[in-house]
């Protein structure tokens, strides 16, 4: 059946779509950085799973506890050095955005010059390949596990936002920063962390894509668009809107690569794209005018 | 018409001559370089007619200029069509897409239409290949013309001449008006009547048609056309680069961007081929950091602040 087999490779793909969306979604929707460099970010932990594999055959599901350590960081890093000092000088959130888009947009070339030189080619690599079996259609281990450690995270994501009280402010700052800082929330502070997460969120996220799907250094602005198109079509601070505008993406896409060809994936993103900005630019979850 | 903007004229109108005489004094090589030069500033100009005022950053440049190149491309091998029909042709098909583009995403803010223009010229590349090898069967395209690098010169210092002429002529009219007001406070606009969205897209089909007529004019350059040659998305970064270097705030500013980055842009990609996309990223970010308002923002600033000590 080749509807059951569409379904369940689009939402076995959804699984890691969300959970880098969400990691987007907290950059620019919390910390209001329009980050470009965000699928550079995702290559850089398919780098780290293919190079430590292919190296020294560390299994890519403990590479992520290597990658998010060492994403965090180096996300606070370009946070607190290069883009907290464009929030300083801006005067309005457009300014902002153009600053932050061309900052990024620097920052992603730089990570692309440093991850052609460490791996040039395409980091191919078998990783729990064997074949199984979901409802008869047949799909690789390696997606299965790849969704179900995605919504893992996205899980623990999902509950420390709304259950906890450091989840609650992050989501304050992202409605209003001024009202946040006036119930005594740390902007700042709140603002360098959510950006470190969603940074650290992605890299993880590129580290699952690397066992199903083969990159190279320069793909990343495929996924950064992807991201954004979640995104925007969830309603940007909307998790729930971005878990399911991951699924649409996530079935759409497959179900142009098996029915019309793999080349137009891009091409059936960016027509659900021009859907969403004629009908629905709010998103379909997003309020008007947030 | 003050006495300042005639003199720009006939500075502009002079420096237009001046450049006119290049391919007749030079070698090969540096007519060569003189070609990218005229492209890269013919592409440039325009793209700050739309984007400096607005401050939208387009990306979509390599959009146009590649479905420039593949029409005159698939006209002349598919088609027997001879050069100059095909190169109108596509310069109002570029016209035509920029105007559904901007249509879509220029009456939300901003970041819609920098996202939008990102992967687009990506999306189309893979489009066309698609139809290409399902419909047109994959042959490849050849364009084949009398002209040499200096007539191909020529042709696009006269686009972009054409291009300033077009820029000057709008500021000094009541759309030129409209749009320095949308950029000064695009909400302001609105109070005072200005239809903010009809404005930027008209600016913004001037500058895919113009795109989409240097695309077609380069491609007898290459001969053979291939949809990944053309729609490479490096162009729309190099035009945003030069534009913001230069100072996108001025119409001339592109000009003082362009020759500088290709230069150095040539000398790392000889030398240091592997490393040629960090000078990309370095750019980008000596722009934001260091050059916000390119180097004839910072000529100005000079000139004021020298004035001031006087």
């Amino acid at each position: 059946m080749q509807i059951i087999d569409i379904l369940i490779s689009g939402l076995l793909l959804s699984g890691t779509y969300a959970l880098v969306a969400m990691g987007l979604n907290l950059q620019y929707g919390v910390a209001r950085i329009m980050n470009l460099a965000n699928g550079e970010v995702l290559v850089f932990g398919s780098l780290a799973a293919f190079w430590l594999y292919t190296s020294s055959q560390i299994s890519p599901l403990l590479t992520i506890l290597i990658v998010i350590p060492i994403s965090f960081v180096g996300n606070l890093l370009i946070y607190n050095l290069l883009l907290a000092p464009l929030v300083r000088r801006s005067k309005s959130r457009g300014a902002l955005e153009v600053d932050s888009i061309l900052a990024t947009f620097g920052m992603s070339f730089i990570l692309i010059g440093i991850m052609i030189s460490i791996e040039g080619g395409f980091f191919a690599y078998k990783y729990l390949s064997e074949p199984i079996q979901i409802l008869g259609s047949t799909t690789s281990l390696s997606r299965l596990v790849a969704f179900l450690i995605a919504t893992l995270i996205a899980l623990v994501l999902y509950l420390w936002l709304n259950k906890t009280r450091s989840g609650v402010a992050v989501r304050a700052v992202s409605v209003s920063t001024e009202a946040a800082g006036l119930v005594g929330i740390n902007v700042p502070r709140i603002s360098a962390f959510a950006f470190a997460i969603g940074g650290a969120i992605t890299a993880v996220g590129g580290a699952l894509i690397s066992t199903f799907i083969t990159l190279d250094a320069s793909i990343g602005v495929v996924f950064t668009l992807k991201a954004l198109i979640i995104v925007i079509m969830g309603g940007v601070g909307e998790i729930r809107g971005a878990i399911i505008a991951a699924i649409i993406l996530g079935i759409v896409e497959t179900t142009v690569a098996t029915l019309v060809d793999p080349g137009l994936t891009l091409a059936a993103a960016y027509f659900i794209f021009v859907l969403i900005l004629l009908f629905r630019p709010q998103g379909l979850f997003g309020r008007r005018n947030a | 018409m003050r006495a300042s903007t005639v003199q720009e004229l006939v500075i502009a109108a002079l420096l237009a001559f001046l450049a006119a005489l290049w391919p007749l004094v030079v070698d090969i090589y540096w007519l060569g370089i003189g070609v990218d030069v005229m492209m890269y500033v013919a592409l440039a100009t325009s793209w700050v007619l739309f984007s400096g005022p607005t401050h939208y950053i387009s990306l979509a440049t390599a959009a146009f200029f590649g479905i420039g190149g593949f029409l005159v491309g698939s006209g002349m091998s598919d088609y027997e069509a001879s050069f100059w029909p095909m190169a109108a042709l596509s310069a109002c098909v570029g016209a035509i897409l920029a105007a559904l583009i901007g249509l879509a995403t220029l009456r939300l803010s901003g970041v819609y239409f920098v996202i939008f223009t990102l992967g687009l010229a990506e999306m189309i590349r893979n489009l066309v290949s698609w139809i290409q090898n399902n419909f047109l069967g994959s042959r490849g395209l050849y364009v084949f013309t009398d002209f040499t690098d200096k007539h191909l010169y020529w042709m696009l210092l006269g686009v972009a001449v054409a291009v300033y002429l077009l820029g000057w002529i709008i500021s000094r009219s009541r759309l030129g008006f409209a749009l320095r007001i949308i950029g000064g406070d695009e909400t302001v606009a609105r109070h005072v009547g200005i239809d903010t969205a009809t404005v930027k897209v008209i600016l913004f089909t001037t500058t895919g048609f113009f795109a989409a007529l240097v695309g077609a004019i380069i491609a007898p350059r290459w001969s053979y056309i291939e949809p990944n040659q053309v729609f490479s998305p490096q162009l729309s970064f190099f035009v945003v680069i030069m534009a913001l270097l230069g100072g996108a705030g001025r119409l001339w500013g592109p000009v003082v961007g362009v020759i500088p980055f290709l230069l150095i842009w040539n000398w790392v990609d000889t030398n240091f081929p592997n490393q040629s996309i960090l000078v990309l990223g370095i750019a980008f970010l000596v722009i934001v950091y260091f050059l916000p308002h390119g180097v004839v923002g910072r000529l100005e600033q000079l000139r004021s602040w020298s004035r001031s000590l006087r």
